[in-house]
């Protein structure tokens, strides 16, 4: 007889439990008293293409789990086209970028975001994912919405100015805004630097804005952006002094 | 020998000896349960004999055999990938045994993988994207000199749509950057290195060397040997045949002495590349 944990009626089927043959090389010590009972039912009920109330709910307990096993998954789409559930209510057992564009669930996201980054602020995918809610989504950006991820990722950068993730972030942001002014960033920079704080990423993001700046014709700022370049080859970050020395050739 | 000087040292017969003794470890059940990485293995343990001059180590007659038996899969009777399907390739032509193959079978399938609409490939029956795919689907039938069978148009654009924010790539559009070496490998075998942005890239990928001299895959992480130089992931970890593969392959690109010149377009050694007249995209 099924125990509580299963909830439905099952006395008039037959749990077919795991057969790993005599000697198994190497038993898996399932939990006892859920998932084997469930997948024994399910092995009953998958040999009867059972398509009921009483098989979605199992799926459902298997799934809990076990999420990563691909037939209950696909066992549980069947009964669900054969008893024509709503398949909007499914969508709470799922998430990832398919689910978020196809359903519309990007406010949701940002707030989970968030909550990722509050864990974790080096957690580089969770950077991506951010980029990802806020271009892929089907309404364009505002101005307003860009400058606010940027003011976003400096307050994270000052948690941790040594984490790259924040720093590619912003700068992709810019990159993506009206203006592309990414001078934005210098009060960022200086503030670090009159912290004493040593960020070769700060140094390096310095040298963006003076280039920028040179570009347009600006002796002085060619000039810092060589002395910048040089700092961070010879101290600041030594191990890619080659990168900072080509980055120096081509401000001169 | 002092520490430092066999840490400097490279030690051919010890990594030829290891390489060798792989097939050789029937009784063990973690060669079991390796078994899809099998057909894997051969090519990185070829391609890592190869380049330490001992590519005679394995017996080419016997590699062949296995090679054609796994078919397009992971190991005889798996199922057939577009991944495994590179390997079985590479090994090929590193033997220089194409002729053992029915390579239009082989083009056929490379072909059935993409799909008409992105250009995106999957990589089995299974329908996974991945741009890991195109990369396989790319160089393959660049080794078979085939590219005309599939729309590199439209893979030239599927894989630009998952260029990111920080200049790499990723698997998917959107997805982190982490399959930078296949998407700027494929681009480099269909002549469209130009549509890289090789200052933001060249940024993020020497970004990627940490104090201790080793590089890691993602911002963030633990430095990792496919990218640097140890044979296990890292000092002190187990070794394996992977990382001793691209150890070597990294050491090769260094210049290092005794080595022969490994191509990183194609993660071959760059005699074969040349052999089979592929010019070379690269300069070091």
């Amino acid at each position: 007889m099924a125990s509580y944990y299963l909830e439905a009626n099952w006395d008039d089927l037959v749990p077919i439990p795991q057969d790993d043959g005599p000697e198994p090389l190497t038993p898996i010590s399932y939990d006892k008293e859920c998932y084997s009972e469930a997948m024994s039912y399910f092995r009953a009920v998958a040999l009867k293409d059972e398509r009921s109330e009483r098989a979605l709910s199992l799926t459902e307990k298997i799934i809990k789990h076990n999420p990563a096993h691909y037939t209950i998954w696909h066992y549980r789409q069947q009964i669900l086209f054969s008893l024509e559930k709503d398949l909007y209510n499914e969508l709470d057992f799922i998430t990832d970028q398919w689910i978020i564009k196809t359903y519309n669930l990007w406010d949701k996201e940002l707030a989970f975001i968030d909550k990722l980054l509050d864990d974790d602020v080096r957690n580089n995918s969770a950077w991506n994912q951010r980029y990802f809610v806020i271009f892929f989504n089907p309404n364009e950006p505002t101005e307003e919405l860009l400058a606010q991820e940027v003011q976003y990722g400096i307050n994270k950068i000052l948690l941790a100015p040594n984490n790259i993730s924040p720093w590619n972030y912003v700068k992709g942001i810019i990159a993506k805004s009206k203006e592309q002014d990414i001078s934005v960033l210098e009060g960022l920079c200086k503030e670090l630097e009159k912290q004493n704080i040593i960020s070769y990423h700060a140094l390096g993001c310095l040298v963006d804005i003076y280039e920028s700046r040179a570009k347009r014709g600006s002796i002085e700022d060619k000039n810092l952006g060589i002395k910048t370049c040089e700092l961070l080859a010879e101290k600041r970050d030594n191990i890619r002094q080659k990168y900072w020395e080509y980055r120096k050739q081509v401000l001169t | 020998m002092t520490s430092i000087e066999k840490a400097n040292n490279l030690l051919v017969d010890l990594h030829v000896k290891y390489i060798q003794s792989l097939d050789t470890k029937k009784d063990d059940l973690e060669y079991w349960f390796t078994e899809h990485l099998r057909l894997s293995g051969v090519y990185w343990g070829l391609t890592a004999l190869d380049l330490l001059k001992n590519v005679n180590m394995l017996n080419r007659e016997d590699v062949v055999k296995y090679v054609v038996s796994c078919g397009f899969g992971g190991h005889i009777g798996h199922d057939p990938h577009l991944t495994h399907t590179l390997y079985a390739v590479q090994i090929l032509v590193i033997e220089d045994a194409l002729d053992s193959v029915n390579t239009e079978k082989i083009i056929e399938y490379v072909k059935s993988r993409q799909d008409p609409q992105t250009g995106a490939f999957t990589g089995d029956e299974w329908e996974e994207i991945d741009t890991r795919f195109s990369y396989c689907a790319i160089s393959c039938l660049s080794l078979l000199k085939r590219l005309d069978a599939i729309d590199v148009k439209k893979a030239i654009e599927f894989i630009m749509l998952c260029k990111n924010f920080d200049g790499g790539f990723g698997n998917t559009p959107g997805a982190e950057s982490h399959a930078v070496f296949c998407c700027v490998g494929a681009l480099a075998i269909v002549n469209s290195l130009h549509l890289v942005d090789a200052d933001l890239l060249g940024w993020w990928l020497c970004e990627r060397q940490l104090k201790n001299g080793g590089l890691n895959g993602r911002p963030e992480k633990l430095e990792d040997d496919p990218e640097s130089g140890g044979i296990a992931d890292r000092p002190g970890d187990m070794v394996d045949v992977f990382h001793t593969l691209f150890g070597i392959a990294g050491l090769s690109l260094l210049g290092y002495p005794d080595l022969k010149s490994v191509d990183p377009v194609y993660c071959l050694p760059k005699y074969v590349v040349q052999r089979i007249g592929l010019a070379e995209r690269y300069h070091v």
